[in-house]
């Protein structure tokens, strides 16, 4: 039976110095004190998630249409080569994206300075999509690189117009920019419609970019989403300023904050990471909107402790309805799209109707 | 302290400001008064760099405000606008503690935690350090944010309105503290007044502006006299005396 003495190493038979720091431990079991600026109460969501989400992966892993147990990985070759070709890229895939596309939502929330708006409703994902269709018609045959190159510019040049117009609206009516956002994006993604079916491209834009799956996510065809992962540090990395960014302009000048340079640096990470997504896996819903409302709710604004969590939480989300589309009517899938569009507008109700912690 | 040298600003063509010069000596509460659309705020967020200065020069404590790094001037002034932060889901403290950040850039040391815990003690945050900025009332978000000022640890301090939202009760607590960082720490406190029977009572000095002019810069008594108030705010207003202050009857 586990007993706590058993644990400490200086009880036992087998060690004969007993390390001073367990003998604190034991003396007192007090915890460090902690003042109200630590962050003790983020910690244990984020261990918590952080487990959800290995279980996910592991799992993920082992679902699919062709049957892999794994004891095979040991003795079958072929069972080993889907590993690595598939699942295991696949996975990888629904990980990226998500945890890029919560954060690109998150960014772009603090940026806007309100809750409801997100790259894929306000115009970002559509202004990649623009840019993926005009590459596609003016060369065909460019690469995925350049492909994202272009896209993340068009992500940029759509997500700087609906900032710019979006901070002229009134703060006072929180329910006006996302509004606008939607009627933005609307705009922005019938456009695409328009040209794309003018050069007989509906279907690239209609299957491919509109509705995100994983289904055709192959070893060499997700790697860039790696780039989606370098620019949710990014975004850690200047998460402090980020938060103050979200105070608004003249508290961030106080601050000596370079308000304007912020501005445009989370304009960069927004449209990148969006832009990666479209390029790699299509449009994903509802992730950028609800994964950031419902951390918030729970832990707060403080980004330097909320982005990991946030990350984590997103590519959870994205994982785990991978994993359910895969399911649903096995053999066959449905998109993750699809099924983010049901999960993710649950989501969404419960962050309208819950009542938010009051700390 | 504060050096204010033939600044004008004009939006869209119009002037707002016009050849203000001015020199406000360091320590003391200065307070910035005039009718609505004289130009205090233009002039108060010209002083913190809010708006680009056009024509003129302004430095605090020596440093030019065109030409210092905005990371530096964070160090030196300190400011409080009417900022939107209704929504904000920050803890008091960590509001607070963003005080810091021109020194510390977010890697708070055990200094700035005992500065932290200070500025809660001096503004009666400490019992809603933990709580969201959302869940406070209009007055108590407003301590939170001149806290956050304070936590700055600068010498200089510019502040717009920050009676606007408080009650009675609050705004004379606010006043109190502010001339007692004035008195006891030597602060340099600008503030615009809307009541000039909060300048009477805390206010050294006096800076009154009409239609983007300077009326009169001067101690806080030579300022309340009839003939002056009525060239700043347009009318004839009584000054009656009590416990040897004087208290203006704008309102009658």
């Amino acid at each position: 039976m586990w007993t706590p003495e058993a644990s400490i190493p200086g009880d036992s038979g087998a060690t004969k110095s007993p390390s001073p720091m367990w003998g604190g431990v034991r003396g007192g079991g007090m915890r460090p004190q902690r003042g109200p600026l630590t962050s003790a109460t983020a910690l244990r969501p984020f261990a918590g998630s952080l487990a959800v989400l290995a279980a996910l992966a592991v799992a993920s892993l082992f679902v699919g249409v062709g049957t892999l147990n794994p004891g095979a990985l040991v003795s079958d070759p072929d069972a080993v080569a889907l590993m690595f070709a598939s699942r295991l890229p696949r996975t990888l895939a629904a990980i990226l994206a998500g945890s890029g596309l919560a954060i690109g939502g998150l960014v772009m929330q603090t940026l806007a300075r309100n809750r409801f708006v997100e790259p894929t409703t306000a115009g970002t994902a559509q202004g990649a999509a623009l840019g993926i269709l005009i590459v596609t018609i003016l060369a065909p045959g460019a690469s995925i690189l350049v492909k994202t190159v272009v896209a993340s510019i068009a992500a940029l040049g759509a997500t700087s117009v609906f900032l710019s117009l979006a901070h002229r609206l009134p703060p006072t009516q929180p329910f006006l920019v996302p509004l606008f956002g939607l009627i933005y994006g609307g705009v922005v993604g019938a456009a695409v419609t328009y040209i794309a079916w003018q050069a007989d491209l509906l279907q690239l834009v209609e299957v491919w970019i509109h509705n995100g799956e994983f289904s055709g996510i192959l070893r060499g065809r997700y790697e860039l989403l790696w780039i989606a992962l370098a620019f949710v540090a990014l975004a850690l990395w200047v998460a402090d300023r980020l938060t103050i960014v979200s105070l608004g302009r003249e508290t961030s000048i106080g601050l000596g904050i370079d308000y304007a340079r912020m501005l445009q640096l989370g304009l960069v990470i927004v449209s990148v990471i969006s832009a990666l997504t479209v390029v790699v896996v299509g449009i994903i819903p509802f992730v950028g909107l609800v994964v950031p409302a419902l951390v918030s709710r729970i832990v707060g604004d403080n980004l330097r402790q909320t982005i990991p969590l946030v990350a984590i939480s997103g590519a959870t989300l994205v994982l785990g309805c991978d994993i359910i589309g895969r399911l649903l009517r096995f053999p066959y899938e449905v998109p993750v799209g699809t099924v983010l569009g049901v999960v993710g507008a649950l989501a969404f109700l419960a962050v309208l109707h819950l009542r938010p912690r009051h700390g | 302290m504060i050096e204010i040298e033939d600044v004008s600003f004009a939006r869209q063509g119009t002037p707002v400001l016009q050849d203000i010069s001015l020199s406000i000596p360091a320590g003391g509460v200065t307070a910035l008064v005039g009718p609505n659309g004289a130009g205090k705020s233009t002039l108060l967020s010209l002083m913190a760099r809010l708006l680009p200065l056009e024509t003129g020069r302004i430095s605090i404590a020596g440093k030019s405000v065109a030409h210092t790094r905005s990371d530096a001037l964070a160090r030196t002034v300190a400011i409080l606008r009417q900022d939107t932060l209704v929504s904000s889901r920050l803890r008091v403290g960590e509001l607070v503690g963003f005080g810091r950040f021109p020194h510390s850039r977010g890697r708070l040391t055990d200094e700035d935690r005992h500065l932290i815990d200070d500025a809660l003690r001096e503004f009666d945050l400490t019992g809603m350090a933990d709580r969201f900025v959302e869940t406070l009332s209009g007055g108590q978000r407003q301590r939170a944010m001149v806290a956050m000022a304070y936590c700055q640890g600068c010498d200089c301090m510019l502040l717009d309105e920050p009676l606007n939202n408080l009650d009675m009760f609050y705004a004379r607590e606010l006043m109190r503290i502010l001339r007692d960082l004035a008195d006891r720490q030597g602060k340099t406190i600008v503030i615009v007044l809307h009541d000039i029977n909060h300048a009477a009572t805390y206010a050294d000095r006096i800076v009154a502006l009409r239609d983007g002019r300077l009326v009169s810069f001067d101690r806080t008594d030579q300022v309340l006299v009839p003939e002056r108030l009525e060239q700043i705010f347009g009318y004839r207003m009584e000054i009656a005396t009590v416990d040897g202050q004087p208290v203006v009857l704008h309102h009658r």
